[in-house]
């Protein structure tokens, strides 16, 4: 099944057993159904719960929340993650706030659901990964199914969970298979304590791994390739990837880090001043002294990406980026 | 009920607003008021004619930073108010809000202007969805009518048939500056452009902003569509604190018309000692209700802080 296919059938699954689950964007209606098809067909089948909108992502934020505040569960699809930024007031001072400031007496269960990243040139407002931009807000959840968890189980748990959810699918992912087992790896899942699930993906049968590597979302295509790649250079890694990556399972990333004391953190976000920063503080906070190098980020060019495909390959994180970084960390 | 009847209770709503709203003034000058508080002394008409067309176990009001009128006319928490404004546990979010930030019931307001309309618009959804047959009041001023939110709001509300009541408090000044630096065009015609059947009347007399609320009401409960109610009003106090940079001239001449003011002439050329004893109620009430907030606790700080999700 692949990443796309899971997703449509887990909203499926949920709004046949759900009546409070709304669904609502731009392009939504049937045939076309949505920009990338991850709602195709659920138009058709639910016309009263499957809205298509104006091109109003600031008001459609609002609506969800409000719609949310009076015990319906949106889920609004926002066609572009780099349209976030048209939703900000309404995720930091509206669905973000309501819940504490009004002393724990509402709960907002809205889920947006977006496509990011990039490499498929589409350029600079197209392509991006801004979560970062959202991480520093308390109390809502960032999550981004990889290949490594069913997509589509990964969402219930989202529209089921009454905070608000940014809900991150990689463009990249949705034509891929889900990846419950791949050659010569080792792929566990455990759950943090909010329930979401991290997998736990190795290339060694026995002992402990020379590197960790957390990642998470888009960036998890490259992990089968690397993690074989670093086999037969005889290095044990260990990939940990988690789906919730706000807050942090920090709990099962630390201990992850610290079965090898060596830590690289990859995002397709622009390095700096990101989710890689932040798990690099936690690190030199909670296994100072056990460390056995200086924890290794990988990211985009803080730069602009291009249309181009060579410049925005220059651009974004790729799979000898990791593989360097974890060479890095083993020297 | 019978209008004379209704001429009292409208006044004693009134009064009792004005009366809170001048004690949060005085207990801001002793320092007992944390932060800022933002008076609707002069618009209480839109406050108490409005919500008192509605039918509060159903309906729903959205609100702005201007909105301690608006709670007490829909909800009459006048404890939980106040004990708010003071920062206080008993306080009706536990002085975590303030006073821009209520939630009792159906009521809800939010200090980022503009912000609230699209969130009224998909309560109305909820509940047009739900089949509850209640509506969905949001009051916002002139000045929040310069947001992007709004318009995307309008379309879409009237666009999907939402039972929702636009309320547009013009006040004619925005925190400091007059409408005639912020704004282009004619306000009717922004809801109307929409397809937004949209009424405009001065507040100088609440029964007939009342009578009209009822019906705009009963409409919209009706045929469930969005109307637009531009009410013309005049904000007599600084937009907080000592901030007003308005020619007293200009305050004292719409005092003069204060609709409160005229409404009590009225009333007390009827009975004036009925008059007396009304406002003697309403100030003892308040009076008390604010001495026993003074003493309260305020909510601990580590109750608050097991809130947050930092892990």
């Amino acid at each position: 099944m692949t990443y796309l296919e899971s997703l449509n059938s887990g909203l499926r699954e949920l709004m046949e057993e759900m009546p409070q689950v709304i669904v609502f964007g731009e392009d939504l209606l049937d045939p076309y159904g949505g920009a990338f098809k991850v709602t195709r067909g659920l138009q058709r089948d639910f016309p009263q719960r499957v809205l298509t909108t104006p091109i109003s992502e600031a008001a459609l934020t609002g609506i969800a929340n409000g719609m949310a505040l009076r015990g319906l569960r949106p889920v609004l699809e926002i066609m572009f993650g780099d349209f976030l930024s048209l939703c900000m007031d309404q995720i930091l001072n509206h669905g973000a706030k309501f819940r504490t400031m009004y002393n724990n007496t509402v709960t907002v269960p809205v889920t947006i659901r977006t496509p990011v990243g990039g490499g498929r040139g589409y350029g600079p407002t197209h392509s991006q990964c801004i979560e970062k931009l959202f991480m520093g807000i308390p109390e809502i959840r960032i999550v981004a199914p990889s290949l490594f968890c069913d997509a589509g189980r990964v969402l219930r748990h989202a529209v089921l969970d009454d905070k608000f959810v940014l809900f991150l699918e990689h463009k990249l992912l949705y034509s891929l298979d889900l990846l419950s087992a791949a050659a010569g790896l080792g792929v566990e899942t455990v759950k943090d304590e909010l329930g979401y699930p991290t997998a736990l993906v190795r290339n060694y049968d026995s002992g402990y791994p020379d590197v960790t590597l957390i990642t998470y979302g888009g960036m998890t295509r490259f992990v089968v390739s690397v993690l074989q790649r670093m086999a037969e250079e005889e290095i044990k890694v260990l990939a940990c990837i988690p789906t919730l990556i706000k807050p942090l399972p920090f709990d099962l990333l630390r201990s992850a880090a610290d079965r090898s004391g060596r830590v690289v953190v990859a995002e397709e976000g622009g390095l700096h001043w990101g989710w890689g920063a932040e798990i690099a503080a936690r690190m030199q906070e909670s296994l100072f002294g056990r460390l056995r190098a200086a924890v290794r980020r990988v990211g985009a060019v803080d730069i602009v990406i291009p249309a181009a495909r060579t410049l925005e390959r220059a651009v974004l994180p790729a799979d000898t980026d990791i593989e360097n970084a974890i060479f890095e960390v083993l020297k | 009920m019978l209008t004379d009847d209704l001429l009292w209770m409208l006044y004693r709503r009134m009064f009792q607003i004005r009366y809170v709203e001048e004690s949060f003034l005085r207990l801001y000058d002793r320092g007992l008021i944390f932060g800022t508080v933002h008076t609707c002394i002069g618009q209480e008409v839109s406050a108490v004619a409005v919500a008192q067309a509605l039918d509060a176990d159903k309906d729903i009001v959205w609100s702005n930073h201007r909105g301690h009128g608006h709670y007490l006319a829909f909800t009459g928490d006048l404890k939980g108010l106040v004990s708010e404004l003071l920062g206080k546990a008993s306080g009706v979010c536990a002085g975590i809000g303030g006073s821009q930030h209520l939630h009792s019931g159906n009521f809800y307001s939010n200090g980022i202007l503009g912000g609230t309309v699209p969130c009224a618009v998909g309560c109305a959804y909820a509940e047009k969805y739900k089949g509850s047959g209640g509506i969905v009041a949001v009051y916002f001023g002139d000045g929040a009518l310069a947001e992007g939110i709004v318009y995307e709001s309008f379309n879409i509300a009237s666009l999907w048939e939402l039972p929702v009541l636009f309320v547009l408090e013009d006040n004619g000044i925005a925190q400091s500056t007059p409408k005639q630096y912020e704004h282009a065009g004619e306000f009717a015609a922004r809801g109307e452009s929409f397809g937004i059947q949209t009424t405009r009347m001065h507040t100088g007399d609440v029964l007939t902003v009342y009578g009209a609320s009822c019906s705009i009401v009963d409409e919209i409960r009706r045929v469930s569509r969005p109307q637009l109610l531009v009410l013309n009003t005049h904000r007599f106090a600084p937009h907080s604190k000592g901030d007003d940079t308005r020619d007293p001239k200009e305050i004292l001449a719409l005092r003069s018309r204060d609709p409160i003011g005229l409404h009590r002439e009225q009333l007390r050329a009827c009975d004036e000692e009925r008059l007396d004893r009304l406002e003697h109620e309403v100030v003892h009430q308040i009076d008390a209700c604010v001495a026993a907030a003074i003493v309260d606790d305020g909510l601990e700080p580590d109750q608050f802080l097991a809130n947050s999700d930092s892990r």
